[in-house]
């Protein structure tokens, strides 16, 4: 594994199914009375946000501290954008006070990728959620939810899976796109053409307009949060017309086989891309993204804080 | 006045000859010439060019003397063999009354390292409301004959039409920063393939090239001549070739780091390579070469964006479009055009020096290295290659895209009117 964890596209196969497998040892602790491994006793983790997001952020602070690192929660709110602190002068604080690693969540896309390679800090980088480029743990912690529940001899060979919304801003797609690639499941990304980017047609994955079309064949169903406001930006005409297209509702959820799931990253905007009644359907594991979450950042820091397992390269070379 | 000697010197890449620099002007070319009390310069593998022009060059100066003053950046003009500089009207406060040209040009006739004409504002502070007093600026000391808003695009089709049409009174032009600027609200590179991957809000190309084809018509419409600024994309290309087959009296510029650098630079994240209008594709690059081979794009011109440390040190995002290109220049030309094959040394001059002048209506710069023509000249080694070192730059800023990296060519020496202002590589 590299140092860093910038990118999902950065992990190989390899890298991905030895953190799924070390999430799936530590995610056994959730079900103990007392939560905790001394792994990382001594170490420091920084929690860098920018960004509000507080389901994100107590989950990488839930996870440090089961492993018993050191958590400095760093809420920086009011970025370099608007004439704050700059990002160089937070992190050269934080490499003063010896964080381990940092785990940054930032408004500007590629801001990991500045902080872990302009030489101003020498901790590992998580990236934790960077403007509309990538959600690297997210979509681990969606990865590894879609192996224990559809994995087949432990792989997603042939699994379709398809991802629902605003693909143009989200970062969880983009992550989800190359990871689930990556462990060999085949991805369609669903959205009005105004929410792809330009260029889709590069990535690794099927697009389509039609979700009607798509929801039969789906082993999962991932609807990305669409923020109202992006109707004011005239990606849409009315908050109506796109649940009505793009919407998961009852109806909808009716079209799906048996075994399909039903997946959010949170926040949900109930009524928007998925109605009530599917969010808490039995087909919804929803809330068990959120364990799962707290389990792939556990093994997530684990390994880059030296937590080595034979055949690993954790703290090596880039 | 101290007179120079040039010995065997290739003049646009002809022959040697020896070249007498006398009183201000080009005294004496031809073999072996007498040059009594004259200081000698072996010329031997150097060529000999017209003074560099450039049409865009920002000097920051007033208002940004942490980036660039008018001293510095003309430093570095003379460095990347520029005899004169056209300093780009977005300072603070705005170069858009004749006070402030005035100010700008008298700075740089103080400096002395090559001359500087100031650009003036089209519009009042750059907003693109209501046209500045274009006429006062004409008349002033400074004597502006080129005019523009650049870093912001004069949108508005009724005040771009006024301007053009208003500066005809005095042989003006209007350099337009061709930029839709709803189609790029928060841009921040080349839309494609790449902003996609990178989650960089895309600066697509049609917002370039949706202003082009309109100011082309507008121009035609009232018979006025336009200038576009840092043309970047194959399509612009194509509407620039188009509109002067129709016989539109339009210009077009494009710069070194378009020529040389494309989108993929920003994978790094690294804003060192964030400008405006953004890296494109190799495409894009080929186009350009090839639309500047052709005449389509009639000059090179710097765009030298000077920026703080702190302003490139910093996300993509929050940091400042623009890189340092004045010293580097015509080394990029030669990388790209020369020893390509696109362009020989009478076409480098052509679309550095005689265009440029020509467009900006400067008489004393950009004539042919002939009896009796104004001493503007720069003699350049071609067949050394240097590493870029961002340390040794004249300019007060440190944002070149190209440091580390290994081009062509090094100006050896520069005359402004019959001095130097360069010798041996280095500032006089």
């Amino acid at each position: 594994m590299n140092r860093h964890l910038l990118s999902a596209g950065d992990l190989t196969r390899d890298d991905a199914e030895l953190i799924l497998r070390t999430a799936a040892e530590l995610r056994s602790l959730a079900d103990r009375p007392i939560k905790k491994l001394p792994a990382l006793r001594g170490r420091t983790v920084v929690n860098l946000f920018f960004e509000d997001s507080t389901r994100t952020r107590i989950s990488f602070e839930a996870a440090a501290k089961r492993l018993s690192a050191d958590v400095i929660n760093f809420s920086a709110k009011g970025s370099s954008l608007s004439k704050g602190e700059s990002l160089k002068d937070t992190a050269l604080t934080l490499e003063a006070m010896g964080a381990d690693a940092v785990v940054i969540r930032h408004g500007a896309s590629g801001a990991p990728y500045r902080l872990a390679h302009s030489g101003w800090v020498h901790s590992s980088v998580v990236n934790a959620g960077d403007g509309t480029h990538e959600h690297p743990t997210q979509a681990l912690l969606d990865a590894f939810t879609l192996w224990r529940h559809l994995g087949v001899g432990g792989g997603l060979d042939g699994r379709r899976i398809a991802i629902v919304g605003d693909v143009l801003h989200s970062r969880v797609a983009r992550s989800n796109a190359l990871l689930l690639r990556t462990l060999g499941a085949e991805v369609t990304l669903v959205a009005p053409p105004t929410l792809f980017p330009v260029g889709v047609d590069t990535w690794p994955v099927e697009t389509s307009y039609d979700l009607d079309a798509v929801l039969p064949k789906a082993d999962a169903v991932m609807m990305l949060r669409v923020q109202r406001e992006r109707m004011n930006g005239g990606f849409f005409p009315t908050a109506r017309e796109y649940s009505r297209r793009y919407g998961l509702d009852g109806r909808r959820m009716a079209t799906l086989q048996d075994h399909t799931i039903v997946m959010h990253p949170g926040p949900m905007v109930r009524g928007m891309e998925i109605t009530a009644d599917v969010a808490d359907s039995n087909r919804s594991v929803i809330v068990e993204q959120v364990t799962n979450g707290v389990a792939v950042r556990m093994a997530v820091l684990y390994l880059l804080l030296g937590g080595a397992t034979p055949g690993s390269s954790a703290g090596g070379d880039e | 006045m101290s007179t120079y000697l040039i010995r065997n010197v290739s003049i646009l890449g002809a022959e040697p000859t020896d070249l007498l620099l006398a009183d201000g002007v080009v005294a004496g070319i031809g073999s072996a010439l007498e040059g009594d009390g004259a200081e000698v310069v072996d010329g031997t593998g150097l060529i000999a060019l017209p003074g560099l022009v450039d049409l865009h060059t920002h000097l920051r100066e007033p208002g940004r003397e942490d980036a660039e003053t008018v001293e510095t950046g003309t430093r570095a003009a003379a460095l990347g063999g520029f005899t004169a500089v056209h300093a780009m009207a977005n300072t603070d406060p705005v170069a858009d009354t004749a006070g402030v040209v005035e100010q700008v040009w008298r700075l740089g006739r103080e400096a002395g390292h090559c001359d500087v004409y100031p650009v003036g504002a089209v519009t009042v502070g750059l907003q693109g409301e209501k046209l500045a007093e274009l006429g006062a600026m004409a008349d002033s000391a400074a004597r502006v004959r080129v005019f523009s808003d650049d870093g912001k695009c004069v949108h508005d089709p009724v005040l771009m039409r006024r301007a053009l049409e208003y500066v005809k009174a005095f042989d003006g032009v209007v350099a337009q920063h061709a930029q839709e600027p709803r189609l790029t609200e928060n841009a921040q590179m080349n839309e494609g393939e790449l902003s996609g991957r990178l989650g960089l809000a895309g600066w697509p190309a049609v917002a370039e090239e949706a202003i082009i084809a309109r100011d082309c018509l507008l121009a035609e419409h009232v018979g006025s001549r336009l200038h576009v600024c840092h043309v970047s994309t194959a399509g612009s290309v194509r509407i620039v070739r188009d509109a002067k087959a129709r016989g539109v009296d339009v210009t077009a510029e494009a710069c070194p780091h378009h020529l040389l650098l494309t989108d993929e630079r920003a994978t790094t994240y690294d804003p060192i390579f964030k400008v405006n209008p953004p890296l494109r594709t190799a495409a894009d690059a080929e186009a350009l070469r090839a639309g500047l081979a052709d005449g389509t794009i009639d000059i090179v011109a710097t765009d030298h964006a000077p920026h703080p440390h702190e302003d490139k040190d910093c996300e993509w995002a929050a940091a400042a479009f623009g890189m340092l290109g004045l010293e580097t220049a015509l080394s990029i030309v030669q990388e790209t055009m020369v020893d390509t094959g696109l362009l020989d040394w009478a076409g480098v001059a052509e679309r550095l020096s005689y265009a440029p002048a020509r467009i900006g209506r400067v008489a004393d710069h950009g004539q042919p290295i002939e009896q009796g023509a104004p001493a503007n000249v720069v003699l350049y080694d071609p067949s050394v290659r240097r590493v870029v070192d961002a340390t040794e730059s004249a300019s007060l800023s440190r944002n070149t895209p190209y440091a580390g990296m290994e081009l062509p060519g090094r100006v050896v020496a520069t005359f402004l009117r019959g001095r130097p202002t360069v010798l041996d590589g280095k500032l006089v």
